[in-house]
């Protein structure tokens, strides 16, 4: 005799605390700490921040902790927080020419005021395997010192703009729409498109930048300047009368100078793409600004050659990695109702098609 | 838990989606854009239908969960047990007892009452996007009542096949007005939209809400010549001798030996107790 | 607490809600059909059900409009300090309250776009009496037949005849409640 399937409910609680057996690992390696994580895998630490849109540096630690690794499970625990959190206001607009820079490079420039900076990067470090890091107890030595970059670096953009040779951008005053609080809906505006990219996975945003390089909606970018470091956060308090400095986050802000021959509308010129992103987080930053760039392509009277990046609808739709990744999954949830449907459905339809085949072969 | 607020969401969100489900009520079977959050449980997983009935949940409410037509399916007990700990309801697997219950892929066999509310879990609500991808030549679509290219598909169905080859998510056409994704229920439930209960579709991914009023006019897209036909495996079930409910296909041994159940467990269940 | 524009707000800010969003709903899946809602004591002359509606569905994102019968300086600092929506002017209303007369002319209010119906108002209507009879009622939400004492009967025929477009509306008396979307049709 046939019973139905019961005991889901015992079913979820034994997994759940399988699960919490394979995230320690084996007892006798020693524990990680929320500390290790956030300062030593900062990389991870600083993409779920990014794309879970929430600067806490212990919280995206927990958040990887807990997800075993797994950096999108990370954001998604950072967001599903981050929903219920109170808003006491907004910050004022971070000011990222005063930022104290790490690192601020220029593809465009072989000097500029204030230098370049290569500070903490994999750029030429050659791909070894560093055997010695294998080996735990080590510091490293220190690294040389010099004096701070001045407080404020300007951008290279700044040069470009001085000489008309860029499209200047206005000022926005307008309090921009929130993504996390407004349904999308199309056409998206330009502070909608950023904030989608901002927060989009890191591979999606990539693999759509470099779909613009090969030639799909290609738009001639050049690294005008990348900088990473930190910027205060300020927030006006309208019982005080002026704004109080909230605390600092790092960023990373990319601004690419790209070519352009004028269109109807504009004359010839460069024109930007711009990309910031939460922590040290550079192929996330270069890559949102071709994208931003691309889609960018109606306002500056250029043509739709169809690629996939200049589609808003496209890139916003799919870009969300913790939607992406819930309806990819979902389909491992029953769905025998509707196959049962398509089954008959298909018997049906082969029953058809074999009774006409054998009235042709009579006929 | 109590360190979170009623049903979970706070409550300018359950305002929003409050106003959003009034607006779909008062235009059935447009899909009303809202500001869907991030729950707690996967997108594609509930979270369209979870939000739902946390806006619609009041602490007398009884709240039975299905998916599949199964209240014990892993994602039902999951999402039962949410408003359980959030919301501090009662529950029941009784169709007939509940005062709201949220259903992924099913319409409960026992005809609902004025008392109830539906809510459903819904993935893809736009009924155009397997044909039209994008959000604005679908929104075009709808406002212009154009709905020639839904037509054109299953038009070409019959002639491929025979028959509209659609057998889940059968679209229908609200007031004489809206074409609506049903959600993926089988069409065997497409007549069931015509109910005495409310019913409200959430789709959190895509963040759209929309309502079929009680009484509402729900008529499955189909051709004179070629009408719509709810049809299903043609067994009574072998548990309770339903010839009447949506059955599920159960292979029951190596050699693919196969029985057919009620998908409906409760409904199945209840047979049986009456018949005992 | 004693200013009385701070009093009269719901007692279980996440219950009371619940409870006042069920019955609008129900009112407004069901025309014809009369909820309770007793939840709220706003300051004159808006009533309890009204009241109740403006905190369930208020708050700084839904402009507000007061028709001259409600826009008095306790009614606005309640409605401001509950739910700070914005007060303002019809055309730029999502929410607008006040007696028939005083709303009227009703074509001043949003009734959405082609593309987004849902972008209409909602009108609260104080009625002096409210009851399941007078106008007829037909359509979603009604099983066959209902009535419903209406202020009118022309505006509401002009309102379904630009379906899906239109306002829809609450009719409140005292502690009661009915609800008439856009989709009725109503007959004399």
């Amino acid at each position: 005799m046939y019973v139905a399937v019961k005991g889901g409910e015992r079913a979820i609680d034994n997994a759940h605390a399988w699960l919490a057996e394979e995230r320690r690992g084996d007892l006798g390696v020693a524990e990680m700490s929320i500390a290790q994580i956030r300062e030593q895998l900062a990389l991870a630490v600083a993409r779920v921040m990014a794309e879970g849109s929430l600067y806490d540096p212990d919280l995206a630690a927990l958040a990887i902790k807990q997800a075993r690794g797994d950096l999108i499970e990370a954001v998604f625990l950072i967001r599903a927080y981050r929903t219920t959190l109170p808003r006491f206001g907004a910050s004022l607009p971070v000011e990222t020419d005063k930022m104290a820079c790490d690192r601020r490079i220029s593809a465009t420039f072989k000097d500029l005021p204030g230098g370049q900076i290569l500070g903490p990067t994999f750029d030429y470090t050659h791909r070894l395997l560093d055997f010695a890091l294998a080996a735990e107890g080590l510091a490293p030595a220190p690294a040389p010192q010099a004096a701070a970059a001045p407080d404020r670096l300007p951008h290279v953009t700044d040069f470009l703009a001085r000489e008309d040779l860029i499209q200047p951008e206005a000022d926005g005053s307008a309090t921009p729409r929130d993504l996390t609080r407004e349904p999308l809906d199309f056409p998206a505006d330009r502070p909608l498109r950023l904030q989608a990219l901002t927060r989009g996975d890191e591979g999606f945003v990539l693999s759509m930048a470099y779909s613009t390089q090969r030639g799909y909606g290609r738009n001639h970018p050049f690294v005008g300047e990348l900088r990473i470091g930190r910027v205060d956060v300020e927030m006006d308090i309208p019982e005080l009368g002026f704004a109080i400095e909230l605390g600092e986050v790092v960023l990373t802000e990319c601004e690419t100078v790209n070519q352009f021959m004028g269109s109807k509308t504009e004359p010839p010129q460069f024109t930007r793409g711009y990309g910031l992103v939460f922590g040290q987080s550079e192929r996330k930053a270069i890559s949102m600004a071709l994208v931003d760039r691309a889609m960018r392509w109606e306002e500056l009277g250029e043509d739709n050659v169809g690629a996939p990046a200049q589609d808003q609808e496209f890139v916003l739709y799919h870009s969300d990695n913790v939607q992406a990744t819930g309806f990819l999954e979902h389909i491992k949830l029953p769905h025998y109702v509707d196959f049962q449907s398509e089954l008959e459905l298909i018997r049906r339809l082969r029953a058809e098609a074999a009774a006409s085949q054998t009235q042709e072969a009579a006929e | 838990m109590n360190a979170y607020n009623f049903a979970y969401l706070d409550e300018q969100t359950k305002r929003m989606i409050r106003r959003a489900i009034l607006k779909g009520v008062a235009v059935p079977g447009y899909q009303v854009p809202f500001a869907s959050r991030e729950m707690p449980m996967p997108y594609g997983w509930g979270t369209g239908g979870v939000q739902v009935t946390a806006a619609c949940l009041v602490p007398e409410d009884r709240l039975k969960v299905i998916d599949q037509g199964a209240d014990d399916t892993t994602n039902a007990v999951s999402i039962r047990k949410f408003f359980q700990k959030t919301a501090q309801v009662a529950v029941t697997e009784k169709t007939g007892e509940a005062t709201i219950i949220q259903t992924r892929h099913r319409i409960p066999e026992q005809a609902m009452t004025e008392d109830q509310i539906l809510v459903y879990q819904v993935p893809i609500p736009e009924p155009l996007r397997f044909l039209e991808p994008s959000e604005v030549e679908t929104r075009k679509m709808h406002a212009l009542e154009d709905y020639g290219l839904m037509h054109v598909k299953l038009y070409e169905d019959i002639a491929r096949h025979g028959e509209i080859a659609t057998a889940y998510a059968y679209p229908v056409k609200v007031e004489g007005r809206y074409v609506m994704d049903p959600s993926p229920i089988p069409k065997f439930d497409n007549p069931k939209l015509e109910s005495s209960a409310l019913q409200l579709f959430g789709a959190g991914r895509e963040q759209r809400i929309y309502a079929v009023p009680p009484y509402t006019r729900v008529v499955s897209l189909d051709f004179e010549d070629h009408p719509f036909d709810p049809s299903k495996a043609p067994h009574p079930c072998a548990l309770c001798g339903a010839e009447d409910s949506y059955l599920d296909e159960v292979i029951t041994d190596d050699a693919g030996s196969r029985m057919f159940v009620c998908s409906d467990t409760d409904y199945c269940a209840s047979r049986r107790e009456d018949a005992a | 607490m004693t200013t009385p524009q701070l009093d009269g707000g719901f007692a279980n800010l996440s219950h009371d809600a619940a409870h006042a969003f069920r019955a609008a709903l129900q009112a407004m899946a069901r025309p014809g059909r009369i909820e309770m809602l007793a939840l709220a004591r706003p300051p004159a002359p808006c009533s309890q059900a009204a009241g109740a509606l403006i905190l369930t569905l208020c708050d700084s994102t839904t402009p507000l409009y007061l028709a001259p019968s409600h826009d008095q300086p306790g009614l606005r600092e309640w409605i401001t300090f509950h739910t700070s929506a914005p007060i303002v002017r019809p055309e730029a209303a999502m929410f607008a309250l006040g007696t028939w007369d005083a709303l009227s002319p009703v074509d001043r209010f949003a009734i959405g776009t082609s593309a987004y119906p849902d972008r209409a108002a909602t009108l609260i209507v104080e009625m002096t009496s409210l009851a399941t009879k007078g106008a007829s009622l037909r359509g979603p939400g009604i099983k066959d037949r209902a009535q419903l004492s209406l202020p009118e009967i022309a505006a509401f025929q002009d309102n379904r005849r630009r379906f899906p477009l239109g306002f829809d509306c609450y009719f409140t008396c005292g502690d009661r409640l009915a609800g008439l979307p856009r989709g009725a049709i109503v007959e004399g």
